[in-house]
């Protein structure tokens, strides 16, 4: 035990943003080992293993496994007891959330937006750093209906814009991406008449460029006059990027716009206390719309005091100030408002072992 | 071969000599026996991972393989419908073909020439110093010359390309539209020349470095000069040689995989427009691209455009040992 706790205390000694989780997190603060294993949605891969590197240089003796299996098999194994936790693209349905409830006992289940990943339409255009455009333009380009940058759909949007007559070049992702799925659940979601493909992680049309991964098609992009591509928001170096029309306005992609999309999204009502779910709103003014949201979904109560511990530590050190933002750094996520994050937290914090 | 001037016959030992002829055999004692027993190891080995990974590809590949072309439409990202297996891999096997002969075409000459300057026309000391840098170029990680075809050459080929392509369009290989950002498989091309040019100059070199003297002296006490001292001595010597380091830098080309992930724009199709984007994809490039996500029938498919490459390369390298078996006779190398 007192080795327990000096260890404790020098991993405390070595990174002081350790007190940031333990205050949102875990009372007892140091003493946590074991082995916490659950998976979901592959879009968070890469935010949870800056998420498990955080957590894990702060409890040396504690793993945590993700498994990326998907959001479906995420939730399926959260809600037959084999996932302690799991993430998801989509919240629990109402079946769903019955069945967790069912298997999570009298605490019920908690769950929150975690991840909030913003993609961002950036072009290469030489002089121009911004341009307007709305949803029904943005579908239009990258299905190859609009062809030159001086496209009247394009002019309308930008009128002080000097814009050149070059053919526009579409840059998409060569590999199977969720960057590609989330960029075309958001135009399917806004403009289902233009963009009638059904989203996944290939790019649907043909005969349009690509590179492999975000850099690639950055690199891509910044290679060729009159470029355009999405790629994560975080990413996109010194390509000009487009002011995505939301109702009468046009809006810049920064973190917080993209956060305040949940803020302003309303939450699905009629859960219990725990259960932050969200129906997803594309068009409040003044937020950046093209975002992929996604949930983290644990139970109040565990069986297993350590199990319960382990959760408990972990989805704060997520919640906590330095675990957003070092899943902005590696994931190039947009961190929670901290508001809704500290409100988050409280749930966490309510997990009991009994 | 020929039996005439064989050596005379061994005459068959006496039998009332036995004592010395244990004792042939005994030099073989000790180290020696155990060494000869880890060569031989070492070249069944080889045998044995052929084998193995032969078996791999063709026992993983076999459900994709007689799967249904509507079974894999499903499971398969990117696989068209309604097509057969044949007809799947068939752009792959093409796009893979395309970009590893047009390496070869660009670097070929380009290696000759270098060999040639190397073994016959730089001082000594400055050839020493090429040959260095030369090998120096095939110690390049490929996944760095993936960097430097995305970062360096593809923005500085892009307007060579448009030109080729606005003045020259009527060449096939040059049609079709340009691509601005020149991730295309000329540019890939031109890499993958890069890459096995220390290959093919390093072999081509060691068999120009061997022609015979007094056959090069003769050219020349003939009254040749050294261009035809070359032609008539060097080249036809070291032909097979060539050949052979030709195959071997093919090899490498059909192989490569991170240069063309990194580089090409990939689209499947059969297509000789080299500077338009979308319209090639190699068969290793296309494996490393869609693996991460792949998973059950998927995972076969893939396998199979694997079997399919392994079989191409197999093809190659039968190939070039014919065509070096044909050659040998008259090059003067035995």
């Amino acid at each position: 035990m007192v080795g327990a706790l000096a260890l404790s205390l020098a991993a405390c000694g070595q990174n002081p943003g350790a007190d940031a989780a333990a205050d949102g997190a875990s009372a007892s603060a140091g003493d946590l080992s074991g082995e916490l294993s659950g998976g979901g949605a592959s879009s968070q891969e890469s935010a949870m293993e800056a998420w498990r590197a955080g957590f894990q240089g702060q409890y040396p003796d504690v793993t945590v496994n993700y498994d990326p299996v998907g959001s479906g098999g995420g939730r399926e194994n959260f809600i037959s007891g084999a996932f302690p936790f799991a993430g998801s693209d989509a919240a629990l349905d109402d079946d769903e959330l019955a069945d967790a409830e069912a298997q999570c006992g009298e605490g019920g289940v908690i769950e929150y937006p975690a991840y909030i990943s913003p993609v961002a339409v950036a072009f290469n255009l030489e002089g121009i750093d911004s341009l307007n455009m709305t949803p029904e333009t943005i579908a239009g380009i990258f299905k190859g209906d609009i062809t030159t940058w001086d496209d009247a759909a394009i002019a309308d949007d930008n009128p002080d814009a000097d814009l050149p007559s070059t053919d526009i070049t579409v840059v998409h992702r060569s590999d199977d991406s969720g960057t590609t799925e989330n960029f075309q659940e958001y135009l399917s979601t806004v403009v289902p008449d233009v963009w009638t493909y059904e989203p996944e992680g290939i790019w649907p049309v043909d005969g349009q460029e690509s590179a492999q991964g975000t850099s690639g098609v950055v690199s891509a992009a910044q290679a060729g006059e009159g470029t355009i591509t999405y790629a994560d928001a975080s990413q996109i170096a010194d390509l000009g990027t487009v002011a995505v029309g939301v109702g009468e306005e046009f809006v810049e992609y920064s973190p917080e716009a993209a956060a305040a999309v949940i803020e302003g999204s309303p939450r699905v009502e009629g859960t219990s206390e725990h259960v932050f779910a969200y129906d997803l709103a594309r068009d409040i003014e003044g937020t950046y719309p093209i975002v992929l949201v996604s949930y983290h979904l644990a139970c109040a109560t565990y069986e297993d005091a350590e199990q319960a511990e382990l959760v408990k530590g972990f989805l704060g050190y997520v919640l906590s100030e330095e675990g957003q933002k070092a899943a902005a750094d590696s994931a190039g996520s947009a961190p929670l408002p901290t508001a809704l994050a500290e409100e988050f937290a409280g749930a966490v914090d309510a997990i009991t072992a009994g | 071969m020929t039996t005439t001037d064989s050596p005379p016959a061994v005459p068959a030992p006496a039998p009332a000599r036995p004592r010395r002829r244990r004792s042939t055999g005994d030099t073989e004692r000790g180290f020696s026996r155990t060494f000869r027993w880890i060569t031989t190891g070492a070249g069944a080995l080889i045998l044995a991972t052929l084998a193995a990974v032969a078996l791999f590809l063709v026992a993983r590949a076999f459900p994709a393989v007689t799967a249904s072309p509507t079974e894999l439409a499903d499971a398969v990202p990117r696989y068209p419908d309604d097509t057969s297996f044949i007809a799947y891999v068939g752009p792959l096997v093409f796009g893979t073909l395309l970009a590893a002969v047009l390496a070869l075409l660009l670097a070929t000459p380009v290696a000759m020439g270098i060999a040639l300057f190397i073994s016959h026309y730089a001082p000594r000391r400055l050839a020493q110093v090429l040959g260095y840098l030369v090998d120096l170029l095939a110690a390049i990680p490929s996944v760095v010359y993936g960097l430097w075809g995305i970062a360096v050459l593809a923005p500085a080929a892009a307007p060579v390309w448009g030109w080729l392509n606005d003045y020259l369009g009527w060449f096939p290989l040059f049609a079709g539209e340009a691509s601005p950002t020149a991730r295309t498989l000329a540019t890939v091309a031109v890499v993958l020349a890069v890459m096995i040019l220390p290959i093919i100059t390093a072999v081509s070199r060691e068999v120009f470095l061997q022609t015979p003297r007094l056959h090069e002296e003769a050219a020349l006490a003939l009254g040749a000069t050294r261009w035809e001292m070359v032609r008539t001595a060097v080249l036809p010597f070291g032909r097979s040689g060539v050949i052979s380091a030709a195959m071997l830098g093919l090899g490498r080309a059909l192989g490569e995989t991170m240069a063309v992930l990194m580089i090409l724009s990939p689209g499947f199709l059969y297509s000789f427009k080299v500077f338009q984007a979308a319209q090639h994809q190699t068969i290793a490039a296309y494996i490393a691209l869609d693996f991460p996500e792949a998973s059950g029938l998927a995972v076969n498919a893939l396998i199979a455009t694997g079997l399919a490459l392994f079989v191409i390369t197999l093809a190659v390298n039968m190939a070039a040992r014919a065509v070096v078996a044909r050659r040998k006779d008259f090059s003067g190398a035995n």
